[in-house]
């Protein structure tokens, strides 16, 4: 029998969500790291007992943990168990050495001028495919910086920032690299996500980058709507079975790529609103794709008060409203782009976390909702892993 | 040995209950505390102030003996109740809250 867990970071903590394959009774283990901003947690596919978190603090600055237990113990990596041994025992890790490479540069500031980069924390972390001791990790301000030794060195991949980074420039919520999708056919081909300046691909291993937005059109945001750069992707995904084709959520407009992001289409469709944060692809079915509605760029809430999850089946232009289950008045959550995610049961379970502090399953494909928790701190992130047991 | 009051946070991440103690080679100044707490807690490096640069973070400010020293250059030579123990070194974070 196959269990899920379900890693969620919050405002104000991690917490821990398990389930057997029923997906209905479920455990709450947290917070871990309780008062600290949790961006984001991820388990190595390779190991999946190797979890990474991300913690950190505008007041104390960024902190990386790892737990080698499935999320029972963490420590920050480079803590060596006889560190931990005697009664005045403590971590000596020191893992948060996020330092950009060469000349710091600088990137486009809010009022147009040129500003210094400056590290401020990290967004999201993603594990490699094969090797659970190197990790990806994108950073505000954006860049994005590998681990080879399970966490306790990093190293920025410096060649991204020369994909015209000069003109880049943060959104509300800052410059961050939120999204690292790592091709599991092509080991040498990354695809990230900057917001504000798009979709980015490497096919050398992380040395070179290219910006891949042709076909995104952004006339409220850039003067030149059809730019190489500056547009705000809010998220990109893919299914594993075609890492050539990607859907987005951008700021406004969903779109897909069907060659590894040489040209983008819209099929926002028949969406109510096509802004929105995530965007997520169900686990056996690669046309099938999920995104969550919200108002606009001014009014972050689901219309009308309304929460609902839309699915199209065709990949995209063809949707329908997912909402047995979800509130369905009074509702002014949002969800935030890294806080969707699936499961690889037979019959696919989709999570999603909103700033409101709940946190919802489907245990079929969407059709139905339930909430896990209801009362956590504002959800920044959700993720899951399907485990043997 | 220099006493050392950390804030909530940071105490956890260093796994420490109430005052700590630093070893400091005389002359004791900001700096010099400052590296002698990263020195016995690694897992503090980059939390009291940044990787490279070694700027206090803004949200940090460093009291002794009802003064503050934040502002003060890092080369500053503490107070001598300080260096002898009466009194700890003070890592506060800003006040949050409203």
């Amino acid at each position: 029998m196959s269990k899920v867990r379900v890693l969620v970071g919050t405002k104000k903590g991690a917490f821990i969500l398990t389930a057997d394959g029923k997906r209905q009774n479920w455990e709450v283990s947290g917070p871990h790291f309780a008062g600290w901003e949790m961006y984001h947690l991820k388990g190595s596919p390779a190991d999946p007992n190797t979890l990474y978190a991300s913690q950190t603090s505008g007041w104390f600055g960024q902190i990386i943990q790892r737990s080698d237990d499935g999320g029972k113990t963490w420590n920050p990596p480079g803590t060596k168990p006889e560190d931990l041994m005697s009664p005045d025992g403590m971590p000596k890790g020191q893992s948060n050495m996020f330092v950009y490479d060469g000349q710091v540069g600088t990137h486009k500031w809010y009022d147009g001028t040129q500003h210094p980069w400056e590290f401020k924390r990290v967004w999201h972390l993603e594990p490699s495919l094969t090797d659970p001791n190197t990790v990806y990790a994108g950073a505000e301000d954006a860049a994005i910086f590998k681990t080879t030794d399970g966490g306790k060195t990093w190293k920025e991949l410096s060649g991204l920032r020369s994909a015209k980074g000069h003109l880049w420039q943060p959104g509300a919520g800052g410059m961050a690299v939120h999204t690292i999708l790592l091709d599991p056919k092509n080991a040498n081909r990354i695809y990230i996500a900057i917001s504000a300046a798009g979709a980015f691909r490497t096919d050398d291993g992380g040395r070179t980058w290219k910006p891949i937005n042709r076909g995104l059109k952004s006339q409220y945001e850039l003067p030149d709507p059809d730019a190489e750069v500056g547009h705000c992707v809010h998220r990109i995904t893919l299914h594993p079975s075609r890492p050539d084709v990607l859907f987005m959520q951008k700021h406004w407009d969903v779109l897909r790529t069907d060659n590894a992001g040489d040209q983008w289409t819209e099929v926002s469709g028949n969406l109510p609103t096509d802004f929105g944060f995530p965007i997520d692809v169900h686990a056996h079915e690669p046309e099938t794709i999920y995104v969550v509605p919200i108002t606009s760029d001014s009014l972050h809430y689901p219309p009308d008060g309304k929460l609902r999850v839309y699915r199209s089946k065709s990949g995209g232009n063809d949707w329908e409203a997912l909402s047995k289950g979800l509130p369905q008045k009074d509702c002014y959550v949002n969800v935030l782009r890294d806080a969707m995610a699936v499961d690889s049961m037979d019959e696919c379970g989709i999570y999603f976390g909103t700033t409101g502090g709940q946190v919802y399953c489907s245990a079929d494909s969407g059709n139905s909702w339930n909430a896990i928790v209801r009362d956590l701190p504002a959800v920044y992130s959700v993720e899951v892993q399907t485990l043997k047991s | 040995m220099i006493r050392v009051v950390l804030p909530f946070h940071l105490r956890n991440l260093a796994r420490v209950n109430g005052e700590i103690e630093v070893e400091v080679a005389s002359p004791v100044t900001v700096c010099s505390v400052i590296d002698g707490i990263e020195a016995r807690y690694p897992v503090l490096r980059g939390t009291i102030r940044d990787h490279g640069t070694l700027r206090r973070r803004p949200f940090i400010r460093y009291f002794a003996c009802k003064t503050d020293f934040s502002l003060e250059p890092p080369e500053t030579v503490l107070p001598d109740p300080v260096v002898n123990g009466t009194e700890p070194f003070v890592v506060v974070g800003a006040m949050a809250g409203g």
